[in-house]
C-alpha cells in the first residue's frame, strides 16, 4: 500500500492506505480523530465536513491520494480549547440534541462565517443546506450562527 | 414501546437497593484537597476519590458530586434532566456536579429504557427520593458530629449549617454519612423551593460534542478490534443461496469472512476495507417468502378497511344506529407510507464474546432486553453479559431493537474476535424496522347539527395501535364511538417510530376534525372545546387525557399564535393532540410561493407539567415539531418486490434547514408532575400544516407525504 503524508490540524501524519480510501476513514480509523462523523458516505448529509485550505468540504468524498500538500482541519483542530466563536455560540445556544451532526454543522458554519462575517438569514440557510440534522435543531443552528457572527 | 406501565420501583425496593449499595461503602481520603471549588466540570474525575453513596450518587471529600444517569441518551436530554432531579433534592450546586452515564445494571436501576417518553415521568419521584435520602444521610452525619438534632440543620449548595451557624461541607461528612442507616420517609422539597429544576441547564455533553470527542458508538474502539460490514438480503423475503468471496478477500485489510444465517460478515482492520469487501461479495438470492411491493400494500390495506376482519378496541353506544339515523355522514381515508428512522449515526455495536464473558458496547435504547436476547441467542447465562451504553446519534425507536447488537455478538462468537458491526447508510435504510404503512378510515355522523357518532378503522402492516390509544381524544366526548383495527402480516420488519401509531393517527384525526367542523358549519376551535365539555367530570377511568389540560393548550395556542389575526397571505391551520401523557396544541402558518406551500412558523402550546429543563425542553419541542413536518411533507419509503426503493439521502428526503419553520414554544405554567417531551410534539404537526394548506388552497391532503407528485398536483390543481 502506498504512503501519504497529510497535514492535519498543523501536524504531519504519514499514513498507509489504498489510493481510493476516503479521508473520512483515514481520520476516524487510522488517526483516531473521530469528531468527523460518517453519515451517508455520498456527500449528502455534511456530518463529515472538514476544512481543506480553509474551505468546507466533505471528507467522505475526498480521497487520501488527492490531499498531500493541503492543509486539513478537523473539528479537533478548529480551536485550541473548543473556544472558537462558533463553538462558543453553539454552547451558548445549547444547540445539540443527539449531537452527532454538530461537528459537521460547526465546520460548515465556521468556514462560511470566514467568507461572510455578517450573513443574512437566507444566506445562513443557503450555506447550511447541505448539513442534515436528524433531530431538527435547525432553529438553534440559525440562532447560534447569528450569535457567532457577533463574536 | 410500552407506555404507562406502572413503575416497578417501590419505595421499599429503592431503600433496600441504596442500603445495599451504600452500606459498608467507605472511605475517601484527601488526595484532592487542592481541588478548588471553582473547578468547572467536567473535571478529571479519575483524579478524585469518591464514596459510593448509592447507585446514583458519588460524593468526593471535596464535595464534588458524580451523578449517574441511568437511562440511555438518544438526544432527548435525559442525561442532563434526570441528574437534575437528583441534584435538586441532594441540594448541591450544579457546577459541582459531574454527570456520567450509568451502565446496564439490573440490580440497581430499573426501567433503563429510552422509549415512550417515560424517563422523566417515571423518574420524577424515585430520582428525587434518591437525592433527598442522600441529603438526609449527610445531615444526619453532620448532626452526629455536632451532637445536635438533625432537624435543626439546613442545607444549601452542598453545605450543611446548624442552628449556631456552624458549617460542614458534604465532602467533609460523606465518609461518615455513607455508613449510616438509610432513612425512610425523607421529605421532598416544595416545588416553589426548586432551584435546579426549572432552570436552563446546558446539555452535559456539550463541551465534548462541540470539540468532537469520542462519545458515540461509532467512535468506540478497543485494541485488536475488527470492523464488520454485513451483507444482508437485498429484498425482504429473500434467502441466501450461495456466495463467492474472492473479490472481497482481495481487498487490503480484509481479515475474515463468515456466514451466519442469511447474512455474510466481512471483517477488516478498518471500516472502509470492511465496506469495500462487503460490496465485492457476489451472492445468489432466492425467494424464501413472497416479496411485496407498495402497490400490493396499498390494495391490501384498502381491502382490509372495506372488509370485516376487524378487532374492536373500544365501543361506546351504538355507532351503526347513529350512522343509520344521521342527516349527514362524513367519511375519509388517510394514508401513510413506511418510514425509515434514519438516525444520523448508522446502527453499530461492539461485541467481544469469550468463553466466560459477553462484553457489549454501543448505542442501545433497551439494554436490559438486549442483554437477555443476546444471552438467549448465544445460549449463555445473562450474568455473563455486560453492556456499556454510549451516547446515541439519534434513536427515534430504531435503537429499541437490538438486532445490530445480536449481529455483533454472533459474529464475535463465530470468529473469536472483538468486533464492531458498522452499518453503511445503505444498510441502515434498507435493513430497517420501519414505521409501518397505515391507512385509517374515519367516519362521523351528524344529526340535527350535532356530532352523534365517530368510527375509526385502522388497517396497518404487521401491528395495530396499542391498547391505550382508543382512549385518547375524542373518546368519551361522543356518545357513539368505536375503534376497530385490522392488520396484514408482512415479511417487512416494522416497529416503533417516534410516537408509534399516533405519529400518523394524529394527522388523520386532526385533519378529519378540521373538515368535520367545516361540514357542520361550526368553528373548528369551538368544536373541540364543546366536545371537551362532554368529558369533564367523566367517571370513565379508561380516558387517558385530561379535558381541562387539552382545553388549556388549545387556548394558549390560539392566544400565542394570533389565530385569525394574521397578515394577508398567511394561512393558519390548527391541531391538538394528547399522547405519551402530554397535551399539545399547534398552529401552523403557511404562505404560498409559486403555487407551493411554505411553512413559515409553528406555534406550539404544550402541557408537560413542570418543565424540568426549559432549555432542553424547547429543543425537544422544536425538534419534534420540525421532525413531524419533515416526515409529513417528504418522508416516503416504498418497496418493489421486497426491495426498499430508497437507500441514501440522495433518494430519500429529510427536512433541511431551508425548509424549516420557526417554532414558537409556550409551556403551560404548571406544578403537576412532569411528563415526557420526546414524542408528543411530533404527532399534531402534520395536521396543523395540512389544515393550513387547506386554508390556503381549499385542497384537503389525505395522503403523506404531502410533497409527493400526486399530492402536489392536488394543491397546484
Amino acid at each position: 500500500m502506498p504512503t501519504f503524508n497529510l497535514k492535519i490540524n498543523n501536524k504531519t501524519y504519514s499514513v498507509e492506505a489504498d489510493m481510493d480510501t476516503p479521508l473520512l476513514w483515514i481520520l476516524r480509523d487510522q488517526i483516531d480523530l473521530v469528531g468527523t462523523k460518517y453519515g451517508c458516505g455520498i456527500g449528502q448529509c455534511g456530518s463529515c465536513t472538514v476544512h481543506i485550505d480553509g474551505n468546507a468540504m466533505r471528507s467522505c468524498l475526498l480521497l487520501v491520494s488527492q490531499l498531500e500538500g493541503m492543509s486539513i482541519t478537523t473539528i479537533e483542530g478548529l480551536s485550541e480549547n473548543g473556544d472558537s466563536p462558533v463553538q462558543e455560540a453553539w454552547k451558548e445556544i445549547d444547540v445539540p440534541q443527539c449531537g452527532y451532526c454538530q461537528s459537521g454543522q460547526i465546520m460548515t458554519a465556521s468556514a462560511f462565517l470566514k467568507r461572510n462575517p455578517n450573513p443574512s438569514e437566507s444566506e445562513i440557510r443557503n450555506a447550511m443546506h447541505g448539513n442534515i440534522c436528524r433531530c431538527a435543531s435547525y432553529n438553534s443552528i440559525e440562532k447560534a450562527i447569528k450569535v457567532a457572527a457577533k463574536k | 414501546m410500552t407506555p404507562s406501565k406502572q413503575l416497578n420501583f417501590s419505595r421499599r425496593s429503592f431503600l433496600k437497593t441504596s442500603a445495599l449499595a451504600g452500606g459498608g461503602m467507605l472511605i475517601s481520603f484527601n488526595l484532592f484537597t487542592a481541588c478548588k471549588s471553582d473547578v468547572k466540570p467536567p473535571i478529571d474525575i479519575s483524579q478524585l476519590n469518591f464514596n459510593d453513596f448509592n447507585a446514583f450518587i458519588k460524593i468526593s471529600n471535596e464535595g464534588k458530586v458524580t451523578i449517574f444517569s441511568p437511562n440511555p441518551e438518544i438526544g432527548q436530554g435525559v442525561k442532563t434532566s434526570m441528574p437534575m432531579l437528583i441534584a435538586e433534592e441532594l441540594d448541591v450546586a450544579w457546577k459541582d456536579v459531574y454527570v456520567a452515564q450509568g451502565d446496564y445494571d439490573p440490580v440497581n436501576f430499573t426501567r433503563q429504557v429510552a422509549g415512550g417518553s417515560q424517563s422523566i415521568r417515571h423518574g420524577w419521584e424515585p430520582l428525587r427520593q434518591t437525592g433527598a435520602t442522600a441529603r438526609q444521610m449527610l445531615i444526619n452525619a453532620a448532626a452526629a458530629i455536632w451532637e445536635v438534632d438533625p432537624s435543626t440543620c439546613t442545607t444549601k449548595e452542598g453545605v450543611i449549617t446548624n442552628a449556631n451557624g456552624d458549617k460542614l461541607g458534604y465532602g467533609e461528612v460523606v465518609a461518615d454519612a455513607s455508613i449510616l442507616e438509610v432513612p425512610e420517609n425523607v421529605k421532598l422539597k416544595d416545588t416553589k423551593d426548586f432551584t435546579i429544576i426549572g432552570s436552563n441547564i446546558s446539555n452535559v455533553d456539550i463541551d465534548n460534542i462541540v470539540t468532537g470527542k469520542p462519545l458515540f458508538g461509532l467512535d468506540y474502539k478497543q485494541e485488536g478490534m475488527l470492523y464488520a460490514s454485513v451483507m444482508r438480503p437485498p429484498a425482504f423475503g429473500n434467502v441466501l443461496e450461495s456466495f463467492e468471496d474472492n473479490g472481497a478477500r482481495a481487498v487490503n485489510g480484509v481479515i475474515n469472512i463468515v456466514q451466519f444465517g442469511n447474512k455474510v460478515a466481512v471483517l477488516a482492520t478498518n471500516t472502509w476495507a470492511a465496506m469495500k469487501g462487503k460490496n465485492a461479495l457476489k451472492a445468489n438470492w432466492k425467494e424464501g417468502s413472497k416479496t411485496e411491493s407498495t402497490a400490493f400494500h396499498d390494495k391490501t390495506l384498502l381491502d382490509l378497511l372495506k372488509g370485516n376482519s376487524f378487532e374492536t378496541l373500544r365501543k361506546d353506544g351504538n355507532v351503526k344506529k347513529a350512522f343509520d339515523e344521521a342527516d349527514t355522514v362524513l367519511e375519509r381515508i388517510y394514508e401513510s407510507p413506511f418510514l425509515p428512522h434514519n438516525c444520523l449515526e448508522p446502527m453499530n455495536f461492539f461485541a467481544h464474546v469469550t468463553t466466560d464473558k459477553i462484553e457489549l458496547v454501543g448505542p442501545i435504547q433497551t439494554p436490559a432486553w438486549t442483554a437477555q436476547r443476546v444471552a438467549d441467542h448465544l445460549k449463555r447465562d445473562i450474568k455473563q453479559v455486560s453492556i456499556k451504553m454510549t451516547r446515541m446519534g439519534g434513536g427515534f425507536g430504531r435503537r429499541l431493537y437490538g438486532d445490530f447488537a445480536l449481529e455483533a455478538a454472533e459474529i464475535s462468537s463465530l470468529t473469536n474476535s472483538p468486533v464492531k458491526v458498522v452499518f453503511s447508510r445503505e444498510d441502515d435504510m434498507s435493513a430497517g424496522t420501519y414505521r409501518p404503512a397505515i391507512k385509517y378510515k374515519i367516519a362521523a355522523s351528524i344529526k340535527d347539527g350535532k356530532l352523534t357518532g365517530y368510527h375509526l378503522k385502522e388497517a396497518a402492516i404487521n401491528g395495530n395501535m396499542y391498547g391505550l390509544i382508543p382512549n385518547f381524544f375524542p373518546a368519551g366526548a361522543i356518545d357513539n364511538y368505536q375503534v376497530d383495527v385490522a392488520n396484514y402480516k408482512s415479511n417487512i420488519t416494522t416497529g416503533a417510530w417516534r410516537a408509534p401509531y399516533t405519529n400518523f393517527l394524529a394527522f388523520a384525526e386532526q385533519s378529519f376534525f378540521d373538515e368535520l367542523a367545516q361540514t357542520m358549519e361550526v368553528d373548528r376551535i369551538q368544536l373541540h372545546l364543546d366536545l371537551l365539555q362532554n368529558v369533564k367530570g367523566t367517571t370513565d377511568e379508561r380516558i387517558e387525557y385530561s379535558p381541562e389540560r387539552l382545553e388549556g393548550v388549545i387556548k394558549l395556542a390560539i392566544e400565542k399564535s394570533g389565530w385569525g389575526k394574521t397578515n394577508q397571505g398567511v394561512f393558519q391551520g390548527f391541531s391538538v393532540y394528547y399522547c405519551h401523557n402530554t397535551h399539545v396544541a399547534e398552529v401552523a402558518d403557511v404562505i404560498m410561493d409559486k403555487g407551493l406551500p411554505i411553512v413559515t412558523k409553528v406555534t406550539c402550546a404544550i402541557d408537560c407539567g413542570i418543565v424540568v429543563n426549559p432549555l432542553g425542553a424547547i429543543n425537544q419541542v422544536t425538534g419534534g415539531v420540525i421532525d413531524g413536518i419533515g416526515h409529513a411533507m417528504y418522508g416516503d419509503l416504498s418497496f418493489n418486490q421486497g426491495i426498499p426503493q430508497s437507500n441514501n439521502f440522495d433518494n430519500y428526503q429529510l427536512i433541511r434547514i431551508g425548509q424549516t419553520p420557526k417554532v414558537d414554544v409556550h409551556f403551560v405554567d404548571s406544578d403537576m408532575a412532569p411528563t415526557g417531551l420526546g414524542e408528543p410534539p411530533l404527532p399534531p404537526a402534520g395536521a396543523a400544516v395540512a389544515n393550513a394548506i387547506y386554508a390556503a388552497t381549499g385542497k384537503r391532503l389525505t395522503k403523506q407525504p404531502f410533497m409527493s407528485n400526486m399530492e402536489i398536483e392536488k394543491i397546484v390543481g
